[in-house]
């Protein structure tokens, strides 16, 4: 391991986690991924942390807080990613945008996660999926030193690593892969569930040891903000990139079309009402902004902490941070 | 609690992909059969807790089936079975103090204190002069349990083991 000091497990509270010399580093690696982008002409941009909405994504948790101001009192949400906001500058004219900053997430810290973290998401106009993963392959070449990417459909990947077609397999079948027990009846839970395990189980830990790995062409039921596949509409133009069993970026060829916006944001709500956790009001002035026009555009985010774990071969996303969470 | 039996959890994997619901991996141990499993959970799932105690009892007597312990403040007495004291056998001496650990007032596993001095019956001479312990050699003690002492050890002289490993700490502070 290079650079990789561990500090001893009783360090003081009110001391910094991060080493002064990768405080260095993490700074160096901010200013390679702005000049990155300078270079290509696309333009950094802010986008407001708190929002009057959140995202309705069933599986992310917002962080909500309240302005209260006399008698009125109006819910703001710490922004997930900063999605909404860069779709809306696009269709206001912004052009190719960047933004490199916090997002925050209501979760549990862990090796790999802490709820305040730093993203950097981007859009490029006229690209696809396809044109950003070799803009995503570009910049991890740059930053991290590593050769080129190897690139994999999610269908390809479980024939590979498991030997299932996902387009025939039963639900039976999925689950005999798996080989695990269960506290939870596996039999009731949804296809994606399952693939989504075997995925994390017995995929990724797999795939993306020597050089970064692209999985693209997500199932449809998993597209997210991605378009639909339109030769295949059993897949969508959304894709994620691993390496050495990091989860690094997520990326789509965006959905344009604000019908189908309102659409998967209703079904979001669906999901969370059958597992019962709080609705979400879906951001009206997001589909306002896809009603006017949102450019062809392709974008990603990845996380800028888990890329400095990667380019220090770092252990704990707590040894990027100043002050994780325990410890802010 | 796991299918009706009492668990420890020996370790807790939290696992959240970006999109997607979290899960996490959990590796338990099933305190009456001893297997080590691996489960899968949602997270945020609940288990019922297992009415599990633990008390501090000193070992009286074996009658063959069962072993008996002492509360030494109340005087109550337990039985346990030879699932329960799996491999503590080799550590019991009377009137020692034990942690029993008491599933539904069932005793299910007892553990022997981290050290034990025991006495040794039969090791062989050894080498004089030899005060490293380069070696060592095996030495039977009174509980039937043999370890690896140094060589300057004799017989009849009494020894501090530790319990978790097995193995020779020290001659026994009188």
């Amino acid at each position: 391991m290079k650079n990789s000091r561990c500090h001893p497990a009783d360090l003081p509270a009110w001391q910094m986690q991060i080493t002064p010399a990768n405080l260095h580093l993490r700074a160096q690696l901010l200013a390679r991924i702005r000049s990155f982008f300078s270079a290509k002409h696309v333009t950094e941009v802010d986008v407001p942390v708190l929002s009057h909405a959140g995202v309705t994504d069933p599986y992310i948790d917002n962080f909500v807080t309240q302005l209260t101001l006399g008698q009125s009192t109006t819910s703001l949400y710490l922004q997930t990613s900063p999605e909404y906001a860069m779709k809306r500058m696009l269709a206001s004219g912004s052009g190719c945008i960047y933004y490199l900053g916090k997002a925050f997430r209501h979760e549990d810290a862990g090796r790999q996660h802490n709820p305040e973290f730093t993203m950097l998401e981007w859009y490029r106009i006229d690209f696809d999926d396809r044109a950003l993963m070799q803009e995503v392959d570009a910049l991890l070449m740059d930053v991290l030193d590593v050769l080129s990417a190897e690139y994999l459909s999610y269908h390809a990947a479980f024939l590979y690593y498991i030997g299932l077609d996902i387009n025939t397999a039963t639900h039976d079948e999925l689950i005999a892969a798996l080989a695990m027990d269960f506290h939870y009846d596996i039999q009731q839970v949804s296809r994606d569930h399952v693939l989504q395990l075997l995925f994390n189980i017995h995929i990724e830990p797999k795939i993306g040891q020597e050089r970064p790995c692209f999985i693209f062409d997500f199932p449809a039921s998993q597209a997210a903000l991605a378009k639909i596949t339109a030769a295949d509409p059993r897949y969508a133009h959304r894709f994620e990139v691993y390496f050495k069993g990091l989860e690094l970026a997520n990326g789509y060829w965006e959905l344009t079309d604000a019908v189908e916006q309102s659409r998967r944001f209703a079904a979001d709500n669906a999901v969370r009402e059958a597992l019962g956790v709080e609705q979400v009001v879906p951001d009206s002035r997001l589909i306002a902004a896809l009603e006017h026009g949102l450019p062809e555009c392709a974008g990603v985010a990845l996380g800028v902490d888990r890329l400095f774990m990667l380019a220090q071969n770092l252990n704990s996303i707590e040894d990027t941070l100043t002050f994780p969470l325990p410890k802010a | 609690m796991l299918d009706g039996e009492p668990c420890n959890i020996l370790e807790n994997e939290y696992v959240k992909p970006g999109k997607g619901q979290a899960f996490n991996r959990v590796k338990i141990r099933k305190l009456i059969s001893g297997k080590v499993l691996e489960k899968t959970f949602r997270s945020g799932e609940s288990v019922e807790g297992a009415d599990v105690m633990d008390t501090e009892l000193s070992y009286l007597y074996n009658d063959g089936e069962f072993w008996h312990f002492m509360n030494n403040e109340t005087f109550e007495q337990v039985a346990a079975d030879e699932k329960a004291l799996g491999d503590t056998v080799k550590w019991l001496v009377e009137n020692d103090l034990f942690t029993i650990t008491l599933w539904n007032g069932t005793p299910i596993v007892v553990t022997p204190q981290n050290f034990v001095d025991l006495e040794i019956t039969e090791t062989d001479p050894g080498l004089k002069g030899d005060t490293a312990g380069t070696g060592g050699k095996p030495a039977t003690l009174v509980t039937g349990a043999v370890v690896r002492v140094p060589l300057f050890i004799q017989t009849g002289e009494v020894i501090k083991v530790d319990t978790r490993s097995g193995e020779y700490v020290s001659r026994a502070s009188k």
